[in-house]
């Protein structure tokens, strides 16, 4: 088992947000079981800013801290601000991850980005 | 933490030592120090351990003495079959056969054989792990040089029929290696039975000292030493002999093959006991490998919807001790191979548990374990998406019913 910093044991053991959004705004999912770990985020959008923000994840111990981190870091922020985020400002979050996990592990902020243009996209149908 | 218990679920990857065998072992350190390879008095002692303790490693598998190997690991010895014997080039051939489930020490010198230009066949298995002998029939063909075959899965614990096997490979004079370093000291070997040229085995594997293993070599097989020196176990291997892990592997291969029926009895009492109390409790549990062909103390199940790292960190926070499949969980980040060859799709390979026992194994654990593993699996079930999907489809159908 990789040696995880006290912050990754912290959101591994006590993950923050979990759960479906009912009627989200926008959904986002990555990987696969192929590779060992799967995210789905969804979010609620209001006033352009992230109001509620959950996720179910399939996967290691770094990967249920990284969408639980994602989760934290997201809420409450503009989509230009959430956009910003990204997998490196995660794992710097968590106080580092193991090497072997900074690529399959860390793909929080993709899903997040991709819930938020899922909601973008959306939001165009119904301007358009 | 305040009186957590531990329970140690993984005692393929490491058991101690039975106190047997370290106090068999100890003199060998200080006191019979000398080199067996000397001509004078010193050596005498550490020589007569040393045979003294291949006679009993021969016992244990029904061989003789002198068939008797000794090697530092049964990886070395694999290495010692495979490129000993293809080196040695006895029958010509370019054509090696083995299981698609066998040890990396197997299939990866495969691997660097078929780089060399060596044609290799991994042969199929079933769901639950099984060779089928008409498989290696098709399979050998008039290059074949040598099949390898493992006796037991250390993963799943399928037992393989390696006398069926055998006599396929027999039929075609072709030599026939098990990997035996799962089975050893667990089930009863018998290399005349068996019917092999070859066998490896470890000492580690039922109570005796890492570093310590052997191989069995038949008369008429020619290997060509892949440690070349000294003229030490009949100029197979060189080196000075570890002889305290000698003695130890001798001691713990005596104690084997006297109480095998009865600690191989024990443990699958307990193994059983605790196959049935999990199957019970979480729904969706999965066993890999034969429901009666396997290891007396070996469990392997699928935890469906979850991944076996957090379940490995999540039992081990309760004081439990197992090992997983997952690629999250190998040092190459890959699933089992075997797992998969058994047909289990990546998701229920990424769920594995290696749960195998040893000496501290106690029924009394097994309610503890099987509270644990249940509220662990719904904890993770409730955050994994395949188990969301898994409810929706439920729904569906019942509502569709």
């Amino acid at each position: 088992m990789p040696q995880y910093s006290d912050k990754v044991m912290d959101h591994f053991t006590k993950p923050r947000n979990i759960g479906e959004i009912e009627k989200p705004d926008g959904v986002g999912e990555v990987g696969n079981p192929v590779c060992g770990d799967m995210m789905k985020f969804s979010i609620k959008v209001k006033d352009n800013r992230i109001e509620d923000v959950k996720y179910l994840t399939f996967g290691c111990g770094a990967a249920i801290a990284v969408s639980s981190m994602v989760s934290e870091m997201a809420k409450g922020k503009t989509l230009e601000e959430a956009k910003k985020i990204t997998n490196k400002q995660v794992a710097e979050e968590l106080g580092g991850l193991p090497g072997n996990k900074m690529h399959c592990s860390n793909l929080g902020a993709d899903a997040l980005h991709k819930a938020i243009d899922d909601y973008m996209a959306k939001e165009k149908v119904s301007a358009g | 933490m305040i009186n957590m218990k531990e329970i140690n679920l993984d005692y393929a990857a490491a058991a101690p030592l039975d106190k047997r065998v370290v106090e068999k072992m100890i003199p060998f350190f200080t006191e019979h120090y000398g080199n067996p390879s000397s001509g004078h008095t010193l050596g005498e002692k550490p020589k007569e351990a040393i045979e003294d303790a291949r006679e009993a490693v021969a016992n244990l598998i029904g061989a003789e003495a002198k068939n008797i190997i000794f090697t530092a690991s049964v990886s070395e010895a694999n290495n010692l079959v495979i490129k000993g014997l293809v080196k040695a080039g006895k029958k010509k051939g370019n054509h090696l056969i083995a299981s698609s489930i066998e040890h990396f020490s197997v299939l990866n010198q495969l691997k660097t054989l078929e780089k060399e230009g060596y044609r290799i066949t991994l042969l199929p298995v079933d769901e639950y792990g099984m060779v089928n002998p008409k498989d290696l029939e098709a399979a050998i063909d008039d290059q074949t040089v040598l099949v390898s075959i493992q006796t037991a899965n250390s993963e799943i614990g399928t037992i393989q029929p390696i006398a069926e096997l055998s006599a396929v490979a027999r039929e075609r004079d072709i030599p026939f290696h098990t990997d035996a370093a799962a089975a050893a000291g667990w089930i009863e070997l018998d290399v005349e039975k068996m019917g092999v040229d070859l066998l490896t085995l470890a000492g580690d594997q039922f109570y005796g000292p890492k570093g310590s293993a052997a191989l069995y070599v038949k008369r008429g097989i020619r290997l060509m030493p892949q440690v070349e020196g000294g003229i030490q176990e009949r100029g197979l291997r060189a080196g000075t002999e570890n002889v305290p892990a000698i003695v130890g592997l001798g001691e713990a291969a005596k104690i084997a093959t006297e109480t095998m029926s009865q600690r191989a009895g024990k443990l699958t009492a307990i193994r059983d006991q605790l196959k049935e109390s999990l199957l019970k409790a979480v729904p969706n549990l999965h066993l890999n490998g034969h429901p009666e062909q396997r290891l007396p103390h070996n469990l392997n199940l699928s935890v469906e919807f979850v991944e076996g790292e957090a379940l490995l960190m999540r039992l081990q926070m309760a004081g439990i001790y197992v090992s997983s499949g997952s690629s999250c969980t190998s040092q190459a980040l890959k699933s089992s191979h075997v797992l998969s060859a058994i047909g289990r799709p990546p998701e229920l390979a990424q769920g594995s548990l290696q749960l195998t026992l040893g000496p501290g194994s106690s029924a009394e654990d097994i309610p503890y374990i099987t509270e644990q593993l249940a509220e662990i699996a719904a904890l993770l079930r409730n955050m994994s998406p395949l188990y969301h999907q898994h409810l929706k489809e439920e729904k569906t159908n019942a509502s569709v019913q």
